[in-house]
């Protein structure tokens, strides 16, 4: 019975049903999707895949800086020499501070041997430059060009001449990702300089941050100054992040709505330096047992950990 | 095949390195640094939606996959967002692709309009889930211009498959 043996001829086989297929791409398609963003497992098949996407985005990035680069050629030496000129009277007029600065670190040093509190660590790190943005309009990160092979780890804070700019967050082999402080829900710890107030500060995702969880009655003013408190670990302390230009208090919600603008050049494209890890903070004191109430005590444990980080 | 079905212009077949180095232009004009500029639209989506509609059996679901991975690498996206948009797009105008050539070239890009937005809208929603920010209307711009670009697009993409129009007659093909 060979004649019956209905296998279709090849000419009709066009693989599975289409709608089959958009199953399965469709599954995967999502599974990644949850299994990228929760548990971040697919670091190794992002790598991969940026090996080969790397060099075309690098290449497609060309051509505008090429316009760049002879546009500041072509601006020419009258430029460089009225640039040169405000840089050295820049350097002069910050030179009193700048010379004062290391008798006031030895100072400050000294002091703090007496106090006996811990020594300010040292910050140093890498300068890289930003190559493009990422494109994606849902965050705000940029792309630099420095990754694996120049020893960047994620967790890097990245910083420009006037304050944190943001964090390294993925890292790439020739590559690496900086997750901007303004992104949503990017989280820096800061401390507010004229009364010393610890908090930590959110990124709204429109340029802006946020001061978030600070009582009504706060002593937020605007125009106050946030550091990094380097509370957390990675941040180094003291480094400005944002100045506060907005306070709204009603006495309607808990929280005081605290709106501020960041002193780092977040969304301007250029040079950044993105420091080295910081020593590990020491671990944190053994809870001593058969003490009063759990929440009493992590606030002790807290106050003590922000004395030693001071 | 004809330009659209209703057209008695008969095309050249289509040569396979025509599609992938389209794509990869595609890719390239993706991520150029212009992709920042609102009201530019989604190139890959635009053209991988062309493909799909003109030679389905060629460019399907596994190629949406593929630069899908390829725009969310290259977006620092969620792996998977731009996959799960191409696809969907890719299996609409596969599906819809008996229909659409019976149209003129103004009303075909009136009917991709919504597969465009579609893969746009959907992006957008898998992001807003999972606690993403809204990015702004301007975000809906670029779909409607790749729609106005649906025209021009199969002008250039179908310029290798046409043939001179005085033919000799001597010559059948």
């Amino acid at each position: 019975m060979a004649g019956i043996d209905h296998a279709p001829p090849p000419f009709f086989k066009q693989g599975p049903a289409p709608l089959a297929l958009l199953t399965f791409y469709v599954l995967i398609s999502l599974a990644i999707f949850v299994v990228d963003l929760r548990f971040r497992s697919l670091d190794l098949l992002r790598q991969s895949i940026a090996l080969v996407v790397d060099p075309v985005q690098r290449v497609a990035q060309t051509p505008g800086s090429l316009v760049d680069y002879s546009r500041s050629y072509l601006e020419g030496m009258q430029h460089l020499q009225q640039e040169n000129e405000a840089l050295r009277s820049a350097k002069l007029s910050t030179a009193p501070g700048l010379l004062r600065l290391e008798q006031l670190e030895a100072e400050n040093e000294r002091l703090r041997k007496l106090l006996a509190v811990k020594e300010r660590e040292n910050a140093s790190g890498q300068v890289a430059q930003i190559l493009y943005t990422a494109r994606d309009p849902f965050s705000r990160k940029v792309i630099v060009d420095k990754g694996q092979q120049s020893g960047i780890v994620a967790g890097q804070p990245a910083i420009d001449e006037s304050g944190v700019v943001g964090q390294v967050t993925r890292v790439f082999p020739f590559s690496a990702e900086i997750t901007l402080i303004t992104d949503k829900n990017q989280a820096v710890p800061v401390q507010i300089v004229r009364s010393g107030q610890r908090s930590v500060v959110f990124g709204l995702g429109n340029g802006q941050l946020e001061l978030r969880y600070m009582p009504t009655n706060a002593d937020v003013q605007v125009g106050d100054l946030l550091v990094t408190s380097g509370l957390d670990g990675i941040f180094p302390q003291g480094f400005p992040v944002a100045k506060v230009v907005k306070v709204e208090r009603e006495s309607a919600y808990a929280f005081a709505r605290i709106i501020c603008a960041p002193l780092g050049a977040v969304e301007n494209f250029g040079e950044i330096m993105i420091l080295d890890p910081r020593a590990p903070l020491p671990p944190r004191p053994a809870e001593v047992s058969g003490r009063a109430d759990g929440g009493d005590r992590a606030a002790r444990s807290k106050k003590k950990r922000a004395a030693k980080g001071n | 095949m004809q330009p659209t079905f209703s057209s008695s212009r008969i095309l050249l077949p289509v040569r396979p390195w025509f599609i992938y180095l389209s794509l990869f232009a595609a890719l390239l004009l993706n991520l150029l640094p212009t992709a920042y500029w609102p009201g530019i639209p989604d190139w890959v989506a635009l053209v991988l939606c062309f493909w799909s509609v003109r030679e389905s059996r060629r460019v399907g679901m596994g190629w949406a996959f593929i630069l899908g991975l390829l725009m969310d690498v290259a977006d620092g996206a969620v792996l998977g967002q731009h996959c799960f948009a191409y696809v969907l797009l890719a299996f609409l105008s596969t599906s819809l692709s008996r229909r659409l050539l019976w149209f003129p070239l103004g009303e075909q890009a009136l009917q991709v309009l919504p597969l465009l937005l579609l893969t746009q809208v959907i992006q957008l929603l898998v992001r807003l889930l999972v606690g993403a920010d809204f990015p702004g209307w301007s975000y809906f711009i670029g779909p409607f211009v790749a729609a106005l670009l649906w025209v021009p697009a199969t002008f250039v993409l179908l310029l290798p498959q046409y043939r001179p129009v005085e033919q000799n007659p001597d010559r059948p093909i």
